[in-house]
């Protein structure tokens, strides 16, 4: 086990007014979700945990709650199918009807397919671009990206935040419930 | 152990005896997170190009420029450079556009239908179907955008405002397949592209050279692996599962009503859109199987692509090809039992007609030779499994040419029958657009990772977590 060490990111420590606020790697999944629960526990609200796949079990401890992106994309969905309907409706009937085969001119089963292929190109885009809004994406910085091992967040090491703008954030007070946690490595985050 | 429990003696004994039937593991024993993220990241990270694959690289671009030189000349020459002419005004346009838009059905089943139905196995070979999916498509649609003859006038094909108040024919199969096809293509680079952007930040975060990390850092829009993310991201994901299921059955569905909408004996059949939707598992799960067999060696990934991967597949490909001869008995049961006159010649001028060579082929290649599948010994063997996945593969084809060609040149007037052969452009235009396939793979490989890591991380025992309340 390697004793937690403080690693500050600039020579003299980050200024009060500066800093993000900490970040504790973990060494494993379970390690993570333990620790997310120790810090909702110990009553700290601005935390967030990166990890490099999902962990759902995690999502309670960090106070998140289900997205509402499903409804958008149900809506969304809702809308393409309409407009996908309406648009072939309008074309046949009021703005220039043709004959095809006798039918009348709202011959409505014949417009189901492209009604069903723009409902699913609008839903699926949606899911796509406002999972990725609603992320904050693309988001090139941030400032997590300072800490020089966080780039093992992406491949093997899990990692838990807790800001400074967190009420209960107090500078000794936090570290030391940090390092009591077993971290690897606890470090300061420059903004 | 201080106390001794009989229980585990029995639960212990148990597991021994039914370890042989117990489904093969889907990741090596022995991975790590660590492990697994070089395994696969490191195939496009290393800096060296590896003599085998610049040498496949420059024969397969060699095909695609044939192609693009076959192109040109359509393009400058006309239409009147292939060989279709009345009765077969279809033909290679249309065998080579549905012969790849159904091997492009494989990547979105794998990804989509597989994840609904929790088939973990699927992980270490949804990537890469995916890419194959858009590199199958790319080259699907060529071939009606060709075929119109001008293809700078492609754009007539969608509903946009214009001076003479037209629209397209929304009542015609043809346009339908048109938003099928373009909803199909843009929904697969999508959810391509969303399963990409967490490993897009793995190989930002190893890779040394700044420019790559510029640009795979770029396109990973800063993912930091946040719980937030992930929460929406795994639920986006199942939604873009979720709806693209009903897609992918719905575009070979479109497809064969461009057929069965018609009244040529062959084509006006109900059998038809379940029959090409199983004909596209197949042909899909077949170049899986022909592309996966030769990378999985090369690359030595034997422990992600475990041969339990194969033999499901294997099995997916049988069940396939027995619903794909069961359409094939169809059209000849509705022959026979309509009384019609041009539905029974149709059968028999199939059987025994000018084409009676493709139709045997057909039933050689697609259905007679994969029925060796039902063979642990045979499933089991990849020099045999690559074998029948390419016999399926041009079984597939002779699938398309029989339907479309063979239908066409006898149609119900004597008067109007003739005969078909395609021109060396058809044939040079068909081969090219395997090389640019292979061209778009050999790239794919070489730039990004062909399996999921994050997705591999999650079949690792040690990312299973007892949950807080």
């Amino acid at each position: 086990m390697t004793h937690p060490t403080l690693a500050p990111t600039h020579p003299h420590g980050i200024p009060e007014t500066d800093l993000f606020g900490y970040l504790a790697e973990f060494s494993s999944a379970q390690a993570l979700v333990d620790a997310a629960e120790a810090a909702h526990k110990a009553g700290f609200t601005k935390t967030d945990a990166y990890s490099p796949f999902p962990i759902p079990e995690i999502d309670h401890s960090l106070g998140i709650r289900r997205t509402i992106l499903p409804w958008i994309i149900l809506s969304m969905g809702i809308i393409g199918g309409s407009a996908g309907f309406f648009m072939q409706w309008f074309a046949n009937t009021v703005h220039y009807p043709l004959n095809i085969g006798g039918r009348p001119p709202n011959s409505w089963p014949m417009f189901i397919p492209i009604t069903f292929e723009m409902t699913i190109l609008f839903s699926a885009f949606t899911a796509g671009i406002a999972m990725i809004l609603m992320n904050g994406l693309p988001k090139h910085y941030h400032p997590v990206f300072n800490v020089p091992g966080f780039s093992r967040a992406s491949s093997e090491s899990f990692f838990l935040s807790i800001e400074a703008d967190d009420p209960n954030f107090d500078r000794e007070k936090t570290m030391e419930f940090l390092k009591s946690l077993n971290p690897l490595e606890v470090s300061e985050v420059a903004p | 152990m201080s106390t001794h429990d009989p229980a585990n003696d029995i639960k212990s004994e148990a597991a021994k005896a039914y370890a042989p039937y117990a489904p093969a593991p889907v990741v090596g024993a022995g991975e790590t997170y660590k492990s697994v993220t070089s395994r696969i990241a490191d195939i496009c990270l290393r800096r060296d190009t590896p003599n085998g694959w610049i040498m496949g690289f420059m024969i397969a671009a060699g095909i695609w420029f044939m192609m693009m030189f076959s192109i040109a000349w359509l393009l400058y020459w006309g239409i009147g450079t292939w060989g279709n002419n009345i009765p077969v005004g279809w033909a290679f346009g249309i065998i080579n556009f549905v012969w790849w838009i159904g091997i492009g059905h494989a990547g979105t089943l794998i990804s989509a239908i597989l994840l609904l139905f929790r088939q973990k196995w699927r992980t270490s070979i949804n990537r890469f179907a995916e890419a194959m999916t858009l590199f199958a498509v790319a080259s699907a649609g060529l071939f009606p955008l060709l075929h119109t003859g001008r293809p700078w006038f492609a754009y007539f094909l969608l509903p946009y405002p214009n001076t003479l108040r037209m629209w397209p024919q929304f009542r015609s199969p043809l346009d339908w397949d048109v938003f099928a096809v373009s909803t199909y293509g843009s929904v697969s680079l999508l959810f391509w592209y969303i399963g990409l952007i967490p490993d897009l930040a793995s190989l930002r975060d190893r890779v040394k050279n700044g420019l790559a990390r510029t640009i795979y850092g770029f396109f990973a829009l800063g993912w930091r692996g946040s719980a937030r993310h992930w929460h929406r991201y795994e639920i986006a994901y199942l939604i873009l599962a979720g709806v693209s299921t009903p897609l992918v059955l719905s575009v070979h569905t479109t497809v064969s009503f461009d057929f069965a909408v018609g009244q040529l004996p062959g084509w006006h059949a109900t059998i038809f859109p379940p029959y090409f939707v199983a004909g596209a598992i197949y042909a899909g799960f077949a170049m899986v199987l022909t592309l996966m067999i030769p990378v999985r060696h090369i690359y030595g990934l034997q422990a992600l692509m475990t041969d339990r991967h194969l033999q499901n597949m294997a099995k997916v490909m049988l069940l396939a090809g027995l619903v794909v001869a069961y359409g094939y008995f169809c059209e000849a049961f509705y022959a026979w039992y309509s009384g019609s006159t041009w539905e029974k010649y149709m059968m028999i001028n199939r059987a025994l007609g000018p084409y009676w060579w493709a139709y045997w082929i057909l039933i050689l290649t697609n259905i007679l030779i994969p029925q060796m599948l039902w063979i642990k010994k045979v499933r089991t063997n990849l020099f045999f499994l690559l074998l029948i996945s390419t016999s399926i593969n041009i079984g597939m084809w002779f699938e398309r040419f029989v339907i479309i060609v063979v239908s066409l040149h006898r149609d119900f007037l004597p008067s109007s029958w003739g005969n078909y052969a395609p021109t060396r452009w058809d044939v040079m235009l068909f081969v090219g657009t395997m090389g640019q396939f292979m061209v778009f793979t050999y790239l794919f490989i070489r730039l990004l990772p062909i399996m999921s890591i994050f997705e591999i991380r999650t079949l690792l025992p040690e990312s299973k977590v007892k949950e807080h309340h």
